[in-house]
């Protein structure tokens, strides 16, 4: 990449030199000089509408004639500056430019603007949300008037408790129209459900979809208001800014490992406990910027939660008492030795890679079968050519392509979305592989439609279209996807890179080995492997789901059978009951299970011993990204009557006599011995940081909002085998669907009725009831209507679910959303009846 | 099922032919798919905004803002005929405000208000471009605009009579 | 009077017909561009006539078709006929009376900068001028002096109108172009100007009715025909809409340079009911009062003298003010005007004629002390020079100028409150 011209100027008499074409703000920045700015926001291009950064600029004196620049009689060049004052936000910099912020003339106009936004902003700072990280605050203390020249009666008195939705609040007052959560809205999250309406000083923020302020990003607007006037009702009236307490976390909830910064405060109603107040984007530009998705943000209260496990219970007398940690843990030590290697240990991607390690070590020591709780398979590809470190999605631009494949990535991985659809802008090339539209397609360079079940297929037949040209090793043929096929197949031969991700729409654990494998092939042969901006990525269901594979676990097809052959079942992290029903017998009639979990699963209900686990917000781990990035999280509210779900499995493993670690950093430390990815990492790397751009959360919160900046740990990539995956060509099953039959396939939803999102009452309203969705003419054809009650067969349950209709879904095909109730593991041919 | 789209098939082409084709054209449809869709009831019903924002490929929330930003639109039934009286300076100067007040009282309402059989609703509004030939209003209503100038109280009275009875 | 070049309507009955308009010189000018010209030759002789925009500004119009950037495609051509400035109606006599020549205007700048598409942004209360315009494209098209293949050569050139909707500030050019683009009208961070990025992001010229009515006329008899009249730096004829006070309000269409005296006192017939002339706004209601003693009366109206006299000639919509006027009631209904007006995109013009139209309100209905007058010269003061468009800038000129050059009229209303 060519180096820019850089550019030497004056910012309050200091000598800075940045690249051409940067605007003064962030020049000034860069010198540790803070212009303040309302409207501007570092990720989004400048408006100059509230005119708060005004600054005097001059400019060298160049002769028309000669054109040098004009000398004054001491030799330095002769600045003219302007009449007017300019704005710094949308300015850019020149050669010998002359930046003054804190002249009479330049302090007048600070003073003048606050005065104008002050007139009709009402006085609620003691009750203001806002207040102690208020940008407006801090910027009248510095440069506003003290006192007001308008008159109160006069003021504008407008809505102040506003909902824009139920998760976020407006108060129109305060409000000082700077258009940043407008042009969010529009132009990173692309969900334009906020605008103003009316014009002048009659101008105000409103919502008309339906919910209210429709959109997966929606609590990014209130880190980038300047003032108190978007807040959510999360936070809403919970603490001042200055009470609070904060922690490094990694969001649990999906394989994008956002950053996140956990606010706490000890209050007396907990019996002076640390409580969480709320969860705040922290930021890592190589991971998810400064932004979180609201789910994120909003569904921490499982953790919080009532209902939450809080002693061990063991079955006595075919009910579940209450026990005691050492008698419980002897107990189940016990029953494990007695198993003598039948010992079946059942983990899920929520687990951190400490709990995975410790757990693997456990049932390898006593000769057992671990295995790992999903509906998805490949990450042992992923493991050989899955991303590497110096890839960076941000860094994704022309020349790049970027194919997506069986993935509803804004409902499955948000912020990977976010990212893709800015590459995508950027000028990368962006295939979108789906059976149906999803709002990826908006930014996608090509579209290519399969049938469900095809998955696989479509991605050999890209291989097919370029082996003609190319000399790929023999395939079997496939031919699919005609002419939509042969140009992604084009655009992926001209490409420097190739970032594929593949998701679980509408496949089960058979087809996504396939899928992953069809994938890894594609790179393979393309070469575009084991280097940097190349990948297989998986949009796991689980965040650490990547970590597991890397640490050994792999799914079993069939649990079923599992559960009946060992003697002894050990599951953590998972509710397989929970998903599917039909494992209730099998489970009850299963030897000695052990269930280690937050809530009182379906699972728990029927094990013979029940161990409460801790959530990530009150332990210390590492979880594994899907881009294979490990990332340190801290504990943010101490509980010591429970145990992390490594220390549990740590002192199972002693009193079985297998040796593991029972502290976070020791366990890691073996980890990073005996898993070959994980070689060369430590606590202490995980911790480093280094400066980022743009310069986010430091005493200017104007400038980039109430984001943290990072000062925990940006966290560090596995690394990749010197050896690449060989070439595998999957055995493809066909779905045949008989003439008039539906079929049911999952697909996800990021609302869903999970145990982490289901104790949030506050999300209660964008949690769907279960639902399935048609085509309207299969729905014609049936003779159902929407919103009508339907049942159906899934295995030996019967589902019921609300029926909802839409032009998107493809024909003869039934959307069944996962985790909504209805077990639906992978497409399953189903009758539908009215209830 | 896009109403608008239905009674109007010829006249929505015509406007969409006007711009580009691709999504930043399609966009500039709304003001005009607005005007028609004001025909119906005198004001853009929410059904419209919908129709609206699907033939431009846009959200309901930024074809109201549309709404809301134009003295022009209205997202509320208000009389059928609006009586647009201009107030502004130049007309001011040759008694337009005399003429309005004039006007309202005998109509027996106060600016701003609409007769009681909901047929006019009697504004103040600004420039018109009308300035030379003071006073004078223009009546807006589903169908498009009038102008009506060199008015007397007499005269518009008898134009409103006119339109009330019409 | 001279020859009228732009209201022809008034001397040739039914010129709004596209017969009578071919018999009178009618689009010669326009095959003449498009046959026998190149696009750079008619910028060029457009720039040589020293045509200035007529919409306010006051920008050479040649100069500006002359700065399209030729990287980046397609070409756009906006007409700007969303005549709101109180106190303006040329351009909607030039429609109503002299739609063709307006439109040939059109056509030869599209040509010149060698765009396709031209848009004709008419206020939304221009509504059956519209229609007229419709009408009057329609016939040129089909004698196939529009569309495609014009004059059977290989250029194609559409004009097509839209309707804005009741907003003055979508008189600014590039809130105009926001508001084709079915967005809110706000105008836009400048740099970049339209002519590099203007509608849908592409070079655009955005021109005014009457500046592009000059046009026929410029191709036709040449630019040195057009500069023997005017001034030597503002040459041309220019409308001059007169209103307010005065006897025979209307359009004339008078030489740049005639005097105030000469279009008030002659044209205008002076002033009705005995009354003396007190001031003159000569930018519509974005003026400065100009005190109206003889020097005033005696300066010629074009873009140079007018400022001698602390004000701008702009659109020359020239509203005359006579002593049974109150300027405290005046400037109430100017800053009523734009804070009606004001979009709310930046800070001071958004709450700054909020709070002036508060003071004004008090001030104007005897309510308030000499300390509110000081007060509203401050607010005024306050946001010369920071607002993001001329609305806020020029919406304190009527304030600044009132009170500075007419202080007795402040005394006498707030001198019934306690000061």
């Amino acid at each position: 990449m060519p180096t820019k011209n850089m550019v030497s100027l004056t910012i309050e008499g200091i000598q800075v030199t940045v690249p051409d074409g940067t605007l003064i703000v962030n020049a000034a920045k860069q010198i540790g000089i803070d212009i303040p700015v309302f409207c501007y926001h570092p990720k989004m291009e400048p408006v100059g509408m509230c005119r708060q950064c005004l600054v005097e600029v001059g400019r060298p004196v160049m002769d028309r004639a000669t054109g040098q620049a004009v000398l004054e009689a001491d030799g330095s060049p002769k600045i003219q500056f302007g009449s007017k004052l300019e704005t710094a936000c949308s300015t850019p910099v020149t050669e010998g430019m002359v930046v003054i912020g804190t002249s009479a003339k330049a302090l007048a106009g600070r003073k003048d603007i606050l005065e104008f936004l002050l007139t009709s902003h009402p006085l609620d700072c003691p009750i203001c949300d806002k207040g102690g990280e208020c940008p407006l605050q801090n910027l009248t203390m510095r440069y506003g008037p003290g006192q007001s020249r308008f008159v109160y009666d006069e003021k504008m008195h407008l809505a102040k408790k506003l909902p824009l939705g139920e998760l976020i609040y407006l108060d129109r007052e305060r409000c000082i129209q700077c258009g940043r959560c407008v042009r969010f809205q529009d132009i990173i999250a692309d969900d334009p459900v906020i605008g103003f309406t009316n014009r002048g000083r009659s101008m105000q923020i409103f919502t008309c979809s339906e919910p209210g302020f429709d959109s997966y990003f929606s609590g990014n607007t209130t880190d980038i208001c300047p003032v108190g006037a978007l807040t959510t009702a999360d936070f809403r009236f919970e603490a001042r800014p200055w009470e609070m307490c904060t922690t490094a976390s990694i969001c649990a909830q999906c394989p994008v490992g956002c950053n996140l910064t956990i606010n706490l405060r000890r209050e007396a109603r907990a019996n002076g406990e640390l409580v969480i107040k709320r969860i705040m984007p922290r930021q890592n530009e190589s991971v998810n910027e400064i932004w979180i998705c609201d789910k994120g943000r909003f569904a921490y209260h499982y953790t919080q939660s009532k209902e939450r496990l809080t002693q061990p219970l063991v079955r006595r007398d075919g009910e579940l008492v209450s026990i005691g940690w050492d008698e419980v843990l002897s107990y189940v030590a016990e029953n494990f030795v007695h198993a003598d290697k039948n010992l079946f240990t059942l983990a899920s991607g929520r687990l951190s890679n400490e709990d995975l390690f410790n757990l693997s070590e456990l049932t390898a020591g006593l000769g057992g079968k671990s295995a790992l709780y999903t509906h998805m398979a490949g990450g042992d590809l992923v493991a050989q050519i899955g991303v590497g470190q110096g890839t960076n999605l941000a860094d994704l631009g022309k020349g790049s392509v970027i194919l997506v494949v069986a993935s509803d990535l804004e409902e499955e991985a948000p912020i990977w979305w976010l990212r893709v659809k800015q590459a995508a802008e950027r000028g990368a090339t962006l295939i979108v592989v789906n059976p149906r539209y999803t709002k990826l397609e908006r930014y996608a360079n090509h579209v290519v439609r399969y049938a469900y079940g095809s998955e696989a297929t479509t991605i050999l037949a890209m291989i097919n279209s370029m082996s003609a040209k190319q000399n790929f090793p023999k395939a079997p043929k496939f031919q699919q996807g005609g002419q939509a096929v042969k140009t992604a197949a084009e655009a992926i031969s001209a490409a420097e890179n190739l970032i594929i991700f593949y998701g679980s729409e509408g496949i089960g654990l058979e087809a996504s080995q396939a899928l992953a494998q069809a994938c890894a092939n594609l790179l393979v042969v393309t070469n575009h492997v084991h280097k940097v901006n190349n990948a297989l990525i998986a949009v796991w269901p689980r965040a650490n789901e990547q970590g597991a594979w890397e640490i050994g676990y792999r799914p079993l097809p069939n649990l079923k059978e599992a559960f009946q052959q060992y003697e002894a079942v050990y599951i953590a992290g998972a509710d397989p009951v929970g998903d599917d029903p039909s494992l209730v017998e099998v489970i009850r009639n299963a030897g000695f299970v052990v269930v280690q979990d937050l809530f009182l699963t379906e699972t728990a209900r029927l094990a013979d011993v029940v161990l409460p686990a801790q959530p990530f917000t009150e332990r210390e781990g590492t979880f594994t990204t899907g881009e294979r990035r490990v990332q340190r999280f801290y504990p943010g509210v101490v509980h010591p009557e429970y145990k992390p779900d490594y220390a549990i499995i740590a002192a199972i493993s002693k009193l079985a006599g297998v040796n593991t670690e029972a502290t976070p950093l020791r366990i890691f430390n073996q980890l990073a011995t005996k898993v070959s990815a994980f070689k060369g990492l430590s606590y202490r790397l995980l911790a480093q940081v280094s400066e980022q751009w743009p310069i986010i959360g430091r005493s200017d919160l104007y400038y980039g909002g109430t984001s943290y900046a990072n000062a925990q740990g940006l966290g560090v990539h596995l690394s990749l085998p010197t050896q690449i995956p060989s070439l595998a060509w999957p055995q493809i099953t066909e779905v045949n669907l008989p003439e008039s039959m539906l079929l049911a396939v999952p697909v996800t939803v990021l609302y869903d009725r999970g145990n982490t999102v289901t104790p949030d009452e506050l999300l209660h309203g964008r949690i769907p009831s279960p639902y399935i969705e048609l085509n309207p003419k299969d729905a014609q054809r049936l003779g159902f209507d929407a919103g009508s009650r339907l049942q159906f067969t899934m295995g030996d349950i019967l589902a019921k679910a609300i029926l909802q209709i839409s032009e998107q879904v493809p024909s003869g095909v039934a959307l069944v959303p996962r985790s909504l109730g209805i077990p639906i593991n992978s497409p399953t041919i189903i009758e539908l009846t009215v209830v | 099922m896009n109403a608008l789209l239905e009674k109007y098939p010829d006249e929505i082409k015509v406007i969409l032919a006007k711009y580009p084709t691709d999504r930043a054209g399609k966009r500039s449809a709304v003001m005009p798919l607005m005007y028609l869709a004001q025909r119906e009831d005198g004001h853009v019903t929410k059904d419209a905004f919908e129709q609206i924002a699907e033939i431009c490929e846009i959200t309901v929330t930024e074809v109201a803002s549309i709404i809301g930003f134009y003295s022009l639109y209205y997202d509320e039934p208000s009389g059928k005929y609006h009586v647009q009286v201009c107030t502004d300076l130049p007309c001011a100067l040759r008694g337009a405000e005399q003429f309005l007040e004039n006007l309202c009282e005998n109509l027996g309402i106060k600016v701003g208000e609409t007769t009681p059989d909901g047929k006019v609703k009697v504004e103040a509004v600004m420039c018109l471009a009308g300035c030379d030939k003071a006073p004078m209003f223009q009546v807006q209503s589903p169908e498009g605009l009038e102008y009506h100038e060199n008015q007397t109280v007499e005269s518009a009275l008898e134009l409103i009579n006119k339109l009330r009875q019409g | 009077m001279a020859e009228h070049i732009l209201l022809r309507h008034r001397a040739i009955p039914g010129l709004d017909q596209f017969d009578t308009y071919r018999q009178n010189e009618g689009f010669v000018a326009l095959r003449k561009a498009i046959t026998s010209m190149d696009p750079d030759d008619v910028t060029n002789e457009v720039k040589a006539s020293g045509l200035r925009g007529r919409g306010g500004a006051g920008f050479p119009t040649g100069m500006k078709w002359s700065f399209i950037d030729g990287h980046n495609w397609p070409h756009y051509v906006v007409a700007n006929a969303d005549e709101s400035e109180p106190g303006t109606f040329k351009d909607r006599e030039i429609m109503e009376g002299n739609p063709y020549q307006f439109l040939e205007g059109v056509a030869i700048c599209a040509y010149a900068v060698k765009a396709n598409d031209a848009y004709i942004y008419l206020r939304g209360e221009f509504w059956p001028i519209a229609l007229k315009l419709d009408e009057c494209i329609t016939e040129m098209e089909a004698a196939g002096f529009l569309g495609e293949k014009v004059f059977g050569s290989n250029i194609s050139i559409h004009l097509h109108t839209h309707l804005g909707a009741g907003a003055y500030i979508c008189g600014e050019e590039s809130a105009l172009l926001e508001s084709i683009e079915g967005k809110l009208g706000q105008p836009r961070l400048r740099p970049p100007f339209p002519p590099a990025v203007g509608v849908y992001s592409k070079p655009t010229i955005v021109n005014n009715v009457e500046t592009l009515t000059n046009v026929p006329f410029i191709i036709n008899r040449g630019a040195a025909w057009y500069k023997s009249m005017g001034t030597e730096k503002s040459p041309g004829p220019k409308i001059f809409s007169l209103s307010g006070c005065i006897n025979r309000p209307g359009n004339y269409e008078l030489p740049l340079g005639t005097t105030f005296r000469e279009l008030i006192m002659d044209h205008g017939r002076g002033i009705p009911g005995g009354h003396k002339i007190k001031a003159i706004m000569a930018a519509g209601a974005s003026s400065s009062l100009i005190v109206a003693n003889d020097e005033a009366l005696n300066t010629p109206m074009d873009y140079e003298s007018v400022p001698q006299l602390g004000a701008q000639l702009g659109s020359a919509s020239i509203i005359v003010v006579d002593d049974s006027v109150n300027i405290p009631w005046l400037i109430n209904k100017t800053v009523h005007f734009f804070k009606h007006e004001s979009c709310g995109k930046c800070t001071p013009c958004r709450e700054g004629t909020y709070w002036m139209m508060h003071l004004t309100e008090r001030i104007s209905h005897g309510e308030a002390t000499m300390r509110d007058v000081e007060l509203l010269h401050d607010v005024a003061s306050q946001m010369k020079g920071k607002c993001l468009c001329a609305l806020g800038e020029f919406s304190i000129e009527a304030v600044l100028s009132g009170i500075e050059r007419f202080p007795a009229d402040f005394e006498s209303v707030t001198a019934k409150s306690n000061a």
